[in-house]
């Protein structure tokens, strides 16, 4: 990514993390590595590297993470999470960043469909009278097939 | 004589319309066994879906559930390990911070329910394994499975993180599966990568990566000379049944692995037939490899 211009970093974007309680303790982070090391998706993906996204926030690169792809590779599996010598909530903090990309207008298109199907129907497969058809068939009991309530459930403030 | 076990059952999205074998196993076996799962209909998705882009909802709708499920005196069993993840880590988050549990039962009035402190969640596996228990099983197991070699895929959410379910199984060296699996008489297969997540969540991202992290444990497990993979998630089998024909046009390979959900392991062994245990609705077919098993003595 070539040389990093320390005037231009955020260095808001680090607090702002700490502040969070998936962030707090992300400072403890002595760059092992032990998460890239055991990371799934970066075994066979050049892009994605959570070292490397950690490294970044304390550069304040705000929107080089936030507005990336890379970032929307994390599986959530929670190895690194795991294995962490110095209980950096991992994971934790990578769910963070994907909801703050999101508010910040980032957000993959099939990511932004699953939300929007669950907020509309309530389940990320709706449910129509042909399958509750198909479940008595083989005796399985039926199912509502709208929720009412989700809209209700859902915070008014996002955009995405 | 145990106490009956009463649970209410969470299905989630996918089981109900895409997982219907694992839907079928599960409730025969729990009949069997004398777990009681009580359905309710004004169960939601259980946010897992939506914790990446929109977390405040994601515990929101898990909590939803959760209320729903302690207004009835129940605690809750989930078939799918994201559900048991976001119901788990939403029921330790919310009964530990009184804070957070205000602003969501705020919104959950809109829907006419409050969530009161702890929900007592499990995954159906974990009730096999830790309630049910081996013993238990064994005594309704009527046939001898010997000859099918199955390597357990655990995924990430049954398991992890850690803190929340108790530490009833090892992350790093895991065996509730392998050991009800090897009460029927077939033999649990360790394999390398066994811990390698299925790369579900990043297919709707990135679908080559996806299907490359899942055909490397398609790999590690035909190499380690099983013949049926074992499962206890319905997006696991997304990635391996669904996807397993796809995986190998690819990658320019071959797999013909059948994937079965524990349930349908058990359940076999427990007599049920083909039909009862939904094997019908498995995409690679597991018609040839389970044969010998259904033959009329």
């Amino acid at each position: 990514m070539g040389t990093i211009e320390f005037e231009k970093t955020d260095r808001a974007f680090r607090k702002e993390i700490l502040q969070q309680p998936e962030g707090k303790v992300f400072t403890a982070c002595f760059a092992c590595r032990t998460c890239s090391a055991s990371c799934p998706i970066a075994a066979v993906s050049d892009r994605f590297d959570p070292a490397k996204i950690i490294r970044m926030i304390q550069y304040g690169l705000r929107e080089e993470v936030l507005a990336s792809d890379f970032l929307w590779l994390c599986s959530s599996c929670y190895t690194c999470q795991e294995n962490c010598p110095q209980g950096v909530r991992i994971t934790e903090l990578m769910t963070l960043l994907k909801n703050m990309a999101v508010q910040a207008g980032h957000v993959p298109s099939g990511i932004r469909a699953q939300r929007d199907i669950v907020k509309q129907e309530g389940r990320i497969y709706p449910l129509d009278d042909f399958d509750n058809k198909k479940r008595k068939k083989i005796g399985l009991p039926e199912l509502p097939t709208s929720c009412d309530m989700a809209q209700d459930l859902f915070s008014e403030e996002r955009g995405a | 004589m145990n106490s009956p076990l009463r649970y209410a059952l969470f299905l989630g999205c996918t089981i109900p319309a895409r997982s219907r074998n694992y839907e079928l196993s599960a409730r025969k076996v729990a009949e069997k066994l004398g777990i009681e799962l009580i359905d309710m209909a004004r169960f939601i998705c259980c946010g897992f879906p939506v914790k990446s882009s929109d977390r405040q909802s994601a515990l929101v709708l898990a909590a939803y559930n959760l209320a729903l499920a302690q207004k009835e005196g129940l605690d809750v069993c989930a078939l799918c390990s994201s559900c048991a993840s976001s119901l788990t880590e939403t029921a330790h988050h919310l009964a530990e911070d009184d804070k957070a549990r205000s602003a969501v039962n705020e919104r959950l009035a809109k829907a006419g329910v409050q969530l009161e402190g702890p929900v007592r969640v499990r995954h159906f596996a974990r009730i096999l394994y830790e309630e049910i228990g081996p013993e238990r099983i064994r005594s309704h197991l009527t046939k001898d499975l010997s000859g099918l070699r199955i390597a357990s895929h655990y995924g990430c959410h049954y398991l992890k993180p850690s803190e929340i379910y108790d530490h009833f199984d090892d992350v790093n060296q895991p065996k509730s599966l392998d050991t009800l699996v090897a009460l029927t008489g077939a033999e649990p297969v360790q394999y390398q990568g066994k811990r390698r997540c299925c790369g579900g969540p990043v297919l709707p991202v990135d679908e080559q990566t996806a299907l490359t992290v899942a055909g490397q444990k398609l790999d590690d497990i035909t190499e380690a000379g099983a013949n049926a993979i074992g499962l206890v998630c319905p997006f696991c089998a997304v990635m391996y049944d669904s996807n397993q024909k796809g995986i190998g046009t690819a990658f320019e390979k071959s797999y013909d692995l059948p994937v079965l959900y524990l349930p349908q392991i058990l359940g076999l062994a427990m007599g049920f037939d083909r039909k009862e245990l939904g094997l019908n609705l498995n995409v690679v077919k597991t018609k040839k490899l389970l044969a010998p098993y259904f033959e009329e003595s």
